[in-house]
């Protein structure tokens, strides 16, 4: 799962190497249209709806972060 | 606050479209995205088409377009109209009241009453909420709600945030006394805390306009926009609209008494297609009861948006049905809004363009 997310960062963008960085917000590598973006390929991905309130900033600072708000959301590794 | 309202109905609804279209593929030089990124947000976020006056063209033009249209066509009487409530945050001059121009260039009596309101996209639930109010008169029998901005006046074209998503737009709401008593039932939430989370910082008596003011300068996000243009903290309007708004619908239906599958349709603001469906989602709504097509079509007119997604989706249909529908806007102050009312056949219920 943490493959996908990695792939999925680097299609929006792939200027940066995100299996570098310990938090790409602080880091200006995502910011809020990058998320959404995001949001739109996990929920399809993984058919699901990411909930609304939890698309906060620091629940995307990383693929850790990314990936407990899946587990969260319902996927199952 | 919840609110409860005997004996009112709604008669007509008209949403007046100013005559500018403008598609976002035409617009895509404008923003700080990649081509790629451009066509991913045009899909998931609604970028489309989105209608926006000329220069000059007023929301007083077009109130004033819409109602001669109804008086042309019959559909109302000058001298009912008991009282005007416009719903605006364009408005022609800081005084007098643009609902006194409106007035006064129709030619109505002078025995009436007259409101302009400060509410951006919850102020179409808002300013019915005020024509229920006005029609516990015993000489006030007939209220026309206007809900009119042009906002896309007050919008960077290099703000990535709000440009793509912004459009004109004007609407007339006829309400009157019911002889049946179905009862309607309202919230309104209000968080001044947050004033600063949507808000044009000069133009006022605070910050005047001058030609520093109006100088573009960049964010950190991308967008150039000056003190004279609207800036919208996006994040926290989006958490504040997926925090407040699914409780609020809960309440609304609780007090109502009735279940989230009676109702026939959730008539929201329509601030962009995502926004909508993460809604929808939270709620466990089904899209085709929550319409989000509006921002793509016509774009996002603050809270004419809502009699817009009424009188684009429901149209021909509420000439012969009626409907138990949910409203609700969320946006600027910020402000939270619903209701729950059975909209009874109309008498008109379609979409003009201003001309």
């Amino acid at each position: 799962m943490k493959k996908k997310i990695l792939d999925f960062l680097t299609e929006i963008r792939p200027e940066f190497d995100f299996s570098e960085s310990s938090n790409f917000i602080e880091e200006g590598m995502l910011d809020s249209f990058d998320i959404v973006s995001l949001v739109a390929s996990l929920d399809e991905e993984f058919g699901i709806s990411i909930d609304g309130t939890e698309i906060l900033p620091e629940n995307f600072s990383n693929v850790d972060s990314i990936f407990q708000l899946l587990i969260k959301n319902g996927v199952t590794e | 606050m919840n609110l409860k309202f005997h004996n009112k109905k709604i008669t007509g609804i008209l949403t007046v479209l100013p005559e500018n279209e403008v598609n976002f593929d035409d617009e895509i030089d404008n923003y700080d995205f990649s081509r790629g990124q451009s066509m991913k947000l045009k899909l998931i976020m609604g970028y489309g088409k989105r209608r926006v006056v000329k220069e000059g063209t007023t929301i007083s033009d077009l109130c004033v377009f819409g109602m001669n249209y109804l008086f042309d066509n019959n559909l109302l009487k000058k001298d009912d109209i008991d009282a005007i409530i416009l719903v605006t945050q364009s408005p022609d001059h800081f005084v007098p009241a643009t609902s006194h121009i409106i007035q006064g260039k129709l030619d109505l009596k002078q025995d009436m009453i007259l409101l302009d309101i400060n509410q951006a996209c919850s102020g179409y639930p808002i300013g019915l909420n005020q024509a229920f109010m006005l029609l516990e008169q015993d000489e006030v029998n007939k209220v026309v709600v206007l809900n009119a901005d042009i906002m896309s006046r007050k919008v960077s074209v290099k703000d990535r945030g709000s440009r793509p998503i912004t459009g004109d737009a004007a609407s007339v709401t006829i309400v009157e006394k019911n002889p049946s008593d179905n009862i309607i039932y309202g919230t309104v939430n209000v968080d001044g805390k947050n004033a600063d989370a949507l808000i044009i910082p000069a133009g006022g008596f605070k910050m005047p306009s001058t030609p520093k003011t109006a100088e573009l300068e960049a964010d950190s996000s991308g967008n150039s926009r000056a003190l004279d243009h609207l800036v919208m903290k996006g994040d926290v309007v989006f958490n504040f609209v997926q925090k407040e708004v699914p409780p609020m619908i809960e309440n609304l239906l609780e007090k109502a008494g009735c279940t989230k599958d009676e109702v026939d349709y959730y008539m929201f603001h329509q601030p962009n297609k995502f926004m909508l469906k993460k809604l929808a989602d939270k709620m466990g709504v089904p899209y085709s009861k929550m319409p989000n097509n509006v921002v793509e079509n016509f774009g996002n007119s603050s809270g004419v948006s809502i009699p817009t997604c009424i009188t684009y989706n429901l149209g021909e249909k509420l000439l012969t049905n009626s409907f138990l529908v949910c409203l609700a806007g969320f946006g600027a102050g910020l402000s939270w809004a619903s209701l729950l009312i059975t909209i009874e056949k109309l008498n008109f219920c379609e979409i003009i363009d201003y001309k």
